[in-house]
């Protein structure tokens, strides 16, 4: 407790009729002045405007207020605004606090509105009784290194990469292949502008050569990672030895694999020339390809949109066992196929079908689709296919196309079509299939030691998926490329420079603040068990001289240690006993 | 890093990420926009997918952020209309229009709204709902300032002898402004195409076809209608709704043949959305081509199909026709599926049309002496290699300024951050 009496001002949002339609704010307001230590109460249209923010600023001034509540929404948008409104009417922005009118009353009980106002006085209660306990509280400030480790050298790594050394910042730059390049080094050319992938693949291999910024490291790989923003300390195997680096940032590149159908799958591996359209590439690509097909039949979405969405839950996995499940799992998904979209295989297929064109004029060349996805201005590059005699037949997807192979090795493909409603019979020189690219192994293992979590299709978590799209839930690493979905070049460096610029921006400012909210240890109560350091996901916990003591920047508050701690020598920092129980107290009260 | 500013050209979501980003940076950064409030077109939407967080409710905190932060300077109400220089060092001349209202004196309380007699159609409400010839956008809106709308003012100077604060100034007049800047970012976004443009689908005619757009506006709880999707021609429940995809898009009559991106997502979305709000209302996509690409959508569009219930027919429709009485909507089409002359009645007609460039983008482009495509959007110096690049050195470009290769949210700030990187990239190397 601070030394001051406490003096509450509450500010009730009225969220336009998203609140104020179903809780008697007004009502609530009166209440709220009531209550013990409540100095201050008020309505608003929008808390959340510049005049509501204006109003708590003034009224810190003028009532003399040291707790700010404001009952509205969550505070998982809006916490930080009220936080700094706080900060900047010179209230430590510890001792603010939010109740959540809207998406835990308002809207779930639209149909109630007598009771969902005497709820909205509740979770005001509670949240003052709260606020009685809280404290003013210090962030620690970190140093951030001005280097960073970019995992991953191909497209996207190498964009991020030069990106950040041009901005000015030392970067070591891994790849886990004795090349640079990715997945870019198999591809022949690029859609849409059909250019050869060495026109650009080359220019950006050389500048990385030529940075004096930029160290690259081949065959290496991460083999461990401890740290925090700022201050990583990653440990590389190279193929000489191992080494350790420490960065302030990281930027994840590590891209995707492409899907491999199982074996008899419309008989690939069965019959000669059923291939992937990556096969089909590559064989275009060296050209080994003697006679000219009569004709090319290419199936889309071959493991894309099938199967159930399952998350890939691995948090809840001993980590001795990550490599195990997860081959599990990608065998279990090789079977059943992936549910999402894979985005680039259509463009990929046409692109594919012009270039068998190109070669051979004479080819008929036939797609077999669901839906033809060529979003953007890619629209004009299927109809330049359409132009040069590809034709697209849109097939029942849930009758899925029989390939047989006659004596003379010649290849069919028996499919529907929808839009005739006839079974249409193709005789074929190749099958192509198109498939989806898939999270890849490395990259699950990568976000274990990373504590990037993991979407529910495998691939690298963003830390929010439309306000923060290259973030990760841990500070100071960033995504780029298909490690988080799959994307087409010109998405892969967009996402690339996001992700330097976001690294950039925390290295360039050199030092930052983080979150208060951290387990504190009584190292007169604490045994040395190491309890906590078992139990924390985020490697928080560290038993050094038989005391567990706390990394502050690596601790996310979610209070598990303080939990499980058989002495109850840990304490969390603004949720501590008091704050909590005065809280649930508070809730239990009969109002009076 | 003192001395280096940015312009940005454009509030919306592209343009306030990229200001923060270079702000956070140590940059000084004058974000410029038009209209009187930052916030673009995610301010108008009503939910976001998949989190369904309304779409005010993230971007609200973003927009204060700007207005909030020491390195962002805010000129809303205000266009650029000439640039001299070259990168490092570009001269832009900025003309700060009247809003006939001391922006650092108007406390946005809104007492001059409430007397003013004069009612027109809002904007921000795609005309369904209506404002004052003083007005503010929207609650949320940054700078939160009134602005006069000079074209409908009768100047009977109400509002004047209202404000406490003595923050009306009718006789305020446009200034021009000069800034020295590094480099400039644009993401001046997208106009909607105009349906009208198809006579046979009645936009316009038929008060119960309505756009997208507008229809994001009734399903917003801060819209004109309080949430509530009611039809335009009489204030009922709409029980029978189609939504017609590509109207405009992939279309060669109006050479906006590049698909738009985000309706057939958006539509997804808003079929939810309605299903929730109304279990029983039927709601049924005409489509081309289902274009859910990208994590999570298509898992989306089978959740519509399978647990909502919606309907989704592969058809682009030939015609609507209004019953004079009911004012309901039959609309004729071919269902290529099942290879069939079809037609159905319905009583709400939603149009999913195009994205078009923003009004005076081309002029902007001029002014900026920036190439643009066929479709009259910016264009990237090299679309594979330098995606946010336009073809001037020191301008870059994010959003649906660049057309629809951006495509959603997501896309505009990624694209937004990328021209932060590549700013900091010229900025840096100069030092």
């Amino acid at each position: 407790m601070t030394e001051e009496e406490p003096k509450v001002g509450v500010f009730i949002c009225h969220c336009g009729v998203n609140i104020g339609g179903v809780v008697n704010v007004p009502e609530v307001v009166k209440y709220a002045k009531t209550l013990p230590n409540v100095a201050y109460a008020e309505a608003n249209i929008y808390t959340c405007s510049e005049a509501g923010l204006a109003s708590i600023k003034e009224n810190i001034k003028k009532q003399g207020l040291n707790r700010v509540i404001v009952a509205s929404c969550t505070p998982r948008t809006h916490e930080p605004l009220f936080r700094s409104t706080c900060r900047e009417a010179g209230l430590n922005h510890y001792l603010f606090e939010m109740a959540n009118i809207r998406e835990q009353c308002s809207w779930v009980h639209k149909h109630q509105m007598e009771r969902a106002t005497e709820k909205a006085k509740d979770l005001v209660r509670m949240a003052v009784a709260r606020a009685t306990w809280l404290e003013p509280q210090e962030e620690p400030e970190l140093d951030i290194k001005d280097t960073s480790l970019v995992i991953g050298g191909g497209i996207a790594g190498m964009t991020a990469a030069l990106s950040l050394a041009n901005q000015g910042f030392k970067v070591y730059l891994i790849e886990k292949e004795p090349e640079l390049g990715g997945n870019l080094r198999n591809l022949s050319r690029l859609y849409p502008t059909m250019q050869e992938t060495h026109e650009i693949l080359d220019p950006a291999i050389n500048a990385i050569k030529s940075s004096d910024k930029i160290e690259t490291m081949l065959s290496t790989t991460v083999a461990d990672a401890k740290g925090y923003v700022g201050n990583f300390k990653v440990t590389l195997a190279t193929p000489q030895d191992k080494k350790d680096i420490e960065v302030g940032t990281i930027v994840v590149a590590c891209g995707a694999a492409n899907y491999t159908p199982p074996k008899g799958l419309y008989q690939y591996g069965v019959f000669q020339g059923v291939l992937t359209q990556m096969q089909l590439d590559e064989m275009l690509k060296h050209g080994k390809v003697d006679k000219a097909p009569e004709r090319v039949v290419m199936i889309q979405c071959v493991g894309a949109r099938k199967g159930e969405i399952r998350a890939m839950d691995l948090a809840g996995f001993p980590k001795s066992d990550t490599a195990r499940l997860l081959s599990k799992i990608l065998k279990a998904k090789k079977e059943e196929g992936w549910p999402y979209c894979s985005k680039i295989c259509c463009m990929n297929a046409i692109k594919n079908a012009l270039l068998v064109k190109e070669k051979f004029p004479k080819t008929d060349v036939m797609i077999l689709y669901g839906d033809v996805r060529v979003y953007k201005e890619y629209e004009d590059f299927y109809s330049q296919a359409r132009e040069a005699q590809v034709k697209f037949v849109k097939h029942i997807e849930e009758v899925p196309p029989e390939i047989t192979q006659t004596p003379d090795g010649k290849l069919a493909v028996m499919a529907y079509d929808a839009l005739s409603g006839q079974e249409i019979n193709l005789p074929c020189d190749w099958v192509i299939l198109s498939t989806p690219m898939i999270p890849h192994k490395e990259e699950v293992l990568l976000a274990r030691m990373l504590k990037i979590p993991i979407s529910s299709d495998g691939f690298l978590m963003e830390a929010h998926v439309k306000l923060r799209p290259v973030d990760t839930q841990t500070d100071g690493i960033f995504l780029a490329g298909a490690a988080s979905g799959p994307k087409d070049v010109p998405e892969t460096i967009v996402s690339a420079k996001a992700a330097a610029a976001r690294a950039g921006t925390l290295m360039a400012n050199k030092k930052m603040r983080t979150e208060a909210l951290t387990s504190v240890v009584d190292e007169e109560q604490c045994i040395g068990c190491g309890l906590c350091e078992e139990i924390c996901v985020y490697g928080a916990h560290y038993v050094e001289e038989n005391v567990s003591h706390t990394i502050a920047a690596l601790c996310r508050g979610c209070g598990a240690c303080a939990a499980e701690c058989p002495r109850r020598a840990i304490s969390m920092q603004h949720y501590s006993d008091e704050q909590i129980l005065s809280q649930v107290k508070a809730a239990l009260t009969e109002e009076s | 890093m003192t001395g280096k500013a940015v312009m940005v050209i454009g509030g919306g979501i592209a343009g306030i990420q990229s200001s923060l980003d270079l702000a956070n940076r140590g940059y000084q950064v004058y974000l410029v926009e038009r209209s009187p409030s930052i916030g673009g077109r995610m301010a108008q939407l009503d939910k976001t997918f998949p989190t369904m967080d309304c779409s005010m409710c993230i971007l609200a905190p973003k927009m204060i952020d700007c207005s909030h932060h020491h390195n962002v300077k805010t000129l809303s109400y205000s266009e650029v209309k000439s640039v001299k220089g070259t990168a490092g060092n570009f001269v832009v001349t900025v003309l700060r229009k009247p809003r006939f209202v001391d922006e650092t004196k108007c406390t946005g309380c809104g007492v001059c709204a409430e007397h003013c007699p004069v009612e027109v159609p809002n904007e921000f409400d795609e005309q369904l709902g209506t404002r004052k010839a003083i007005y503010m956008p929207f609650p949320q809106a940054v700078p939160r300032a009134m602005t006069v709308d000079k074209n409908n003012c009768i100047e009977c100077g109400l509002c004047l002898k209202m404000c406490q604060a003595g923050a009306v100034d009718l006789k305020q007049q446009p200034r021009e402004e000069e800034y020295n800047v590094g480099a400039i970012v644009v993401a001046t976004g997208f106009d909607v195409f105009d349906a009208s443009q198809i006579p046979t689908y009645g936009y316009g005619r038929y008060k119960n076809v309505v756009t997208s757009l507008e229809l994001e506006r009734l399903l917003c709880a801060s819209g004109p209608t309080g949430g509530h999707l009611i039809r335009p021609s009489d204030g009922k429940i709409p029980r029978q709704i189609a939504f017609i995809q590509c109207v405009g898009s992939r279309d060669r009559r109006f050479g906006t043949t590049y698909c738009s991106s985000i309706c057939c997502k958006y539509s997804v979305k808003d079929a939810v959305l309605i299903k929730e709000h109304e279990p029983s209302t039927a709601v049924n996509i005409f489509y081309i081509d289902m274009r859910a690409f990208g994590r999570g959508f298509q898992e989306f569009v089978n959740r519509a199909k399978s647990e909502y219930g919606v309907r989704f027919v592969r058809s682009s429709p030939g015609e609507i026709l209004e019953d004079p009485a009911s004012k309901n909507l039959r609309i004729w089409y071919e269902d290529t599926v099942a290879g069939r002359i079809e037609n159905g009645e319905f009583d709400l007609v939603v149009l999913c049309p195009a994205l078009i460039p923003s009004k005076g983008a081309r002029e902007l482009a001029k002014v900026l002496g920036a190439e643009i495509d066929n479709y009259g959007f910016f264009k990237a110096s090299d679309i594979l290699t330098s995606p946010v690049d336009t073809t001037v050195p020191g301008i870059f470009v994010c959003g649906y300024a660049l057309g629809p290769k951006t495509g959603d949210i997501p896309d505009s700030i990624m694209q937004g951050s990328a021209t932060a990187a590549r700013v900091a990239e010229i900025l840096e190397r100069s030092v």
